[in-house]
């Protein structure tokens, strides 16, 4: 017997009328903001792509991609610029998402990275970013040519982001110019590019880390598992919980793996992300635990903590 | 307001529930450098907690290092994003804020006061649902508030607040509120602002930000974010008629023929009567379709996929209308035009204007004034400057459905963008239509061009020479002329002294003036296309954007683009009319390669190096490849 239809029964006539005048709620609107961004996308440039980094934000970019052109497939391959140091969670997330949604998968190592063999406890985070992540990007860019990319950054990530276009321009070196970058007027998206150029295109701009959230939990979007809390092997190193996700991580004396509940808020490399402890092994109680946090979400990844403005200076790099 | 803590720890369910319900209200902040604007909105993120207790450490630091507020938390230091502006002190370019109460979601445009930045506030304008503008309370009503409000106008936002700031400064004066609050009323009459609430305020101090303040006790009005809650959102959109510009064309299989766009005004349910615009077809929606299932209605700020009953003939940029209710359709209109790029709007050049899905190619005519936006007076004008606003009329290639903007804003408002650079270069608001193109219909003659060619044996094109001055081209196009003429072509040479000399005689040598004597001469060399002869064009022609809408008005293959390559040197040796000499000497103005430039062709069809070929060489290999 079907509990929820003696719960819930159907809405009368007036509550749907009253449904009908509703106004659209934040999710609905920013829902409909970014498909009518991806679908410019697809109908005004040549060969676009989706970069996909298993993370929360292209599970949402992902499920956006699936609704914006059902029932047609998404009409663009996904890339992976991988660094082979993502969790193994990850990689298994990768492969299935991209079979269920019918996507083309492209995974893209850079090959200097993998013969020179960098990897962040030998060369450093910086290094390690730079190679795999800033080069690897812009090597498969080149390499299949594409126009267009679409990335899941979000502007309440970070302060540079906040200026940030949501269609961003490249040189063909990949360099981002601040002071050259077109003004957006309405839904109006100035698509031209002189050959060589690319752009960057940012559908979930206007999402915040709690609109996520909120929006994997309402639509039952698939996510990686290390959201969520769970026993895992961790060391404490610099402050940091690191998690020993396979044998290639060197631990140094007097480092034990200990079994912690812990979760991740982002992720990315293994051994460059920082983890939680926290027990909370369900979306609601990850976004409770997000709602009465301290900590800004991006504290995690190290990437951030080099130097004042460094993700300006990423993107002007070419980096996202 | 802000979260409800309580809440969040007992029930997050319940607060979920409670939160999926939440509207979205987009608001821009405008104010001079001095007002507060960044003090404002970093209130706001702070008394909404959207500040996490890391960058609360930061924020700390930063405001005792590069603070204003001596010591004081500075919370302009929130907001203030890029690394140059930063060390500047001020704000440069559209940053998007985001905070949340428990009613609403709030994207907030933060845009720069000073002068040269109109075109992003008018950007931050264009998708916002309301308007604060900051007055600072001991200044008073500013020329930079008039300009703000101006635009706010201009851009159609009619939730307008008017934030008098720094009443701490004026001792929490009511009699000085009053005061800005009557000179500017007087102000917003003038423009056609017919609503406004006036809130006092300090958001340095925190008063009548979220909470009424005890110090304003005798302002009886909602606080800021009270009146930021409760504004009320899209107005009638929903109430107008159906409007969705076709986006894409979903085609999976050849079963499924859907129309995916996002719905700019009204609502839809199957079964309604539709009109596709400009074709004026007409069927009737079957479904409504997405990835859960079909949907009974569909409204105004959704983007959805449709389906009709009928094949009928629908491509990106169309429009999907009411069948009884359906927008105009027109090639011609009178705009207010506001120009962003550093290089001035030329009249008659071609650039391309995009509105909805649609992209055409558009002239602008000479403004019929612009407007001095800090005392609304009209001017006269030849041409839009950077951050200039204009009303003029805009001429496309193609007809296109539109609304005037206070209509249906995604139906009225367009972007230009400049056919070679890209840039986004102006943007802009239909008024109306200067006539109906429906009206107008293209007279289809029986004798067409391939008949006239035909019967001379020909292939009708244009031969545009261009070059420097002194390059050779009426040489190379004489010689060139003869040897077609003796091969028994027809053809005719339209040279640039002699035209100057009849059509274009009232032109000058300024850009605009330039760029009308290519267009007349364009036009004209379409003509007589059209009447199956080889013209042969000898222009300077030093634009390439002119040179490029002369080959946009011949079909593919009509036009033969010849650089007669000659370098300045070289044609400034031979100055066979003297001319470089007379423009050295300061008695020429505007003379290309001198304080004119020359745009070189990239991609002629035929590049003749003078240094290397003689006339008669030259005129032969065109010659040659014209018979290819």
């Amino acid at each position: 017997m079907n509990v929820s239809l003696i719960t819930q029964p159907q809405p009368k006539a007036s509550e749907v009328a009253s449904l009908d005048r509703a106004m659209l709620t934040h999710l609905q609107r920013l829902e409909a903001e970014s498909i009518q961004i991806m679908r410019e996308v697809v109908s005004e440039c040549e060969r676009p792509v989706m970069l996909y980094s298993v993370g929360k934000d292209s599970a949402v970019m992902l499920h956006l991609a699936a609704k914006a052109f059902y029932p047609s497939k998404p009409p663009f391959p996904l890339l992976h610029v991988d660094t082979t140091w993502k969790f193994k969670a990850m990689y298994e997330m990768r492969e299935r998402m991209a079979k269920q949604l019918g996507f083309e998968l492209l995974v893209y190592q850079n090959p200097d990275a993998l013969a020179r063999g960098i990897n962040p406890f030998d060369h450093g985070s910086a290094t390690h970013t730079d190679i795999w992540k800033t080069e690897g990007l812009k090597q498969a860019l080149d390499k299949y040519g594409f126009g267009a990319a679409f990335g899941g950054a979000r502007r309440d990530e970070e302060k540079s982001r906040a200026k940030e276009r949501i269609f961003s321009f490249r040189s063909a070196q990949h360099r981002w110019d601040p002071k050259n970058q077109r003004p957006e007027l309405w839904r109006l998206y100035n698509t031209r590019i002189n050959k060589g150029e690319s752009i960057r295109v940012f559908p979930i701009s206007n999402w915040t880390e709690l609109d996520i959230w909120q929006y994997i939990h309402l639509e039952n979007i698939p996510i990686v598992p290390l959201y969520f809390s769970a026993e895992r092997p961790v060391v404490e190193r610099d402050g940091t919980l690191i998690m020993v996700d396979d044998d290639r991580m060197p631990l140094r004396d007097g480092e034990t793996p200990m079994m912690k509940s812990v979760r991740f808020r982002t992720l990315g490399c293994y051994p460059l992300t920082g983890a939680v402890e926290s027990t909370a092994d369900t979306l609601p109680r990850i976004i409770q635990e997000m709602l009465l946090t301290t900590t800004s979400e991006r504290q995690g990844r190290m990437i951030d903590h080099d130097q004042a403005a460094s993700m300006e200076k990423k993107k002007q790099e070419g980096y996202f | 307001m802000a979260h409800q803590s309580t809440l969040i720890a007992d029930d997050i369910e319940a607060y979920l529930k409670a939160h999926e319900v939440k509207s979205l209200l987009r608001f821009l902040t405008c104010g001079s450098v001095d007002d507060g604007k960044s003090t404002l909105i970093g209130r706001l993120l702070y008394d909404s907690k959207m500040i996490f207790e890391d960058q609360m450490a930061a924020l700390e630091a930063d405001s005792k290092r590069i603070g204003t507020q001596g010591g004081e938390i500075d919370f302009a230091l929130l907001v203030d994003g890029l690394a140059a502006e930063r060390e500047q002190g001020i704000t440069i370019d559209v940053a998007y804020r985001f905070f949340s109460t428990d009613r609403r979601k709030f994207i907030v445009a933060d845009t720069p006061g000073h002068e040269q930045y109109t075109r992003n506030m008018v950007t931050g304008a264009s998708t916002a649902d309301a308007a604060v503008i900051l007055i600072d309370a001991r200044k008073g009503v500013l020329t930079q508030s008039r300009r703000h409000s101006y635009l706010v106008n201009l851009l159609g936002i009619r939730h307008v607040v008017l934030a008098i700031n720094k009443m701490d400064l004026v001792d929490w004066s009511e009699d000085r509120f009053k005061e800005i609050v009557a000179e500017y009323r007087a102000f917003a009459d003038q423009i056609g602002i017919r609503e406004f609430t006036a809130i006092p305020m300090s958001a340095l101090r925190g008063d009548n930000i979220t909470e009424p303040s005890a110090r304003l006790a005798w302002y009886k009005g909602p606080p800021l974010l009270r009146w930021l809650e409760e504004a009320p959102l899209e107005d009638d959109l929903r109430e107008k008629p159906f409007r969705m510009p076709v986006q894409w064309v979903n085609r999976p299989d050849l079963d499924f023929r859907g129309f995916s766009g996002f719905v700019a005004a009204g609502s839809v349910r199957p079964g309604d009567r539709l009109k596709v615009l400009p074709s004026g077809r007409e069927s009737t929606v079957a479904r409504i379709v997405t990835m859960d299932g079909d949907l009974p209605r569909a409204v105004a700020g959704q983007s959805i996929t449709l389906t009709l009953k009928d094949e009928i003939d629908v491509s990106r940029g169309d429009i999907l209308a009411a069948a009884d209710a359906p927008p105009g359709v027109a090639d011609q209109f009178e705009t207010t035009l506001v120009w962003f790029d550093d290089e001035p709007m030329i009249p008659g050049r071609p650039y391309l204007m995009k509105l909805g899905a649609r992209t055409v190619s558009a002239r602008v005519n000479e403004p019929k004034y612009k407007i001095n936006v800090n005392t609304l007076e009209h001017l006269a004008a030849t041409r839009l400057e950077l951050n200039e606003i204009g009303v003029c009329n805009l001429t496309l290639d193609a007809a296109i459905a539109f609304d005037p903007y206070v209509e249906t804003k995604d139906l009225g408002g367009f972007i230009l963008i400049d056919r070679l650079s890209n840039r986004t270069v102006g943007a802009g608001m239909l008024h109306f239509a200067l006539r109906r193109s429906q009206n107008i219909h293209w007279q289809a003659l029986d004798v067409d061009k391939p008949a006239r060619s035909g019967q001379k044996g020909q292939k009708a094109r244009v031969v545009w020479l261009t070059g420097l001055s002194g390059a050779g081209k009426s040489t190379i196009a004489n010689l060139l002329e003869k040897r077609l003429y003796a091969a028994g072509r027809h053809t005719y040479l339209l040279d640039g002294d002699n035209v100057r000399h009849g059509l274009n005689k009232d032109l000058g040598f300024t850009e605009e003036d330039r760029v009308e004597n290519i267009r007349r001469v364009a036009e004209v060399s379409r003509l007589m296309v059209d009447a199956g002869l080889i013209v042969l064009v000898s222009f300077i022609s030093p634009f390439r954007s002119e040179r490029a809408m002369a080959r946009g008005l011949l079909n593919e293959g009509e036009f033969i683009e010849v650089f007669i390559d000659t370098p300045l040197l070289e044609a400034e040796k031979r100055d066979v009319k003297g001319l470089y000499k007379k423009a050295r000497a300061g008695e020429l103005k505007n003379f290309t390669g001198i304080d004119s430039p020359y745009e070189a062709p990239e991609q002629p069809e035929i590049r003749i190096d003078t240094t290397l070929l003689s006339a008669e060489e030259a005129a032969e290999r065109i010659f040659a490849a014209l018979a290819e």
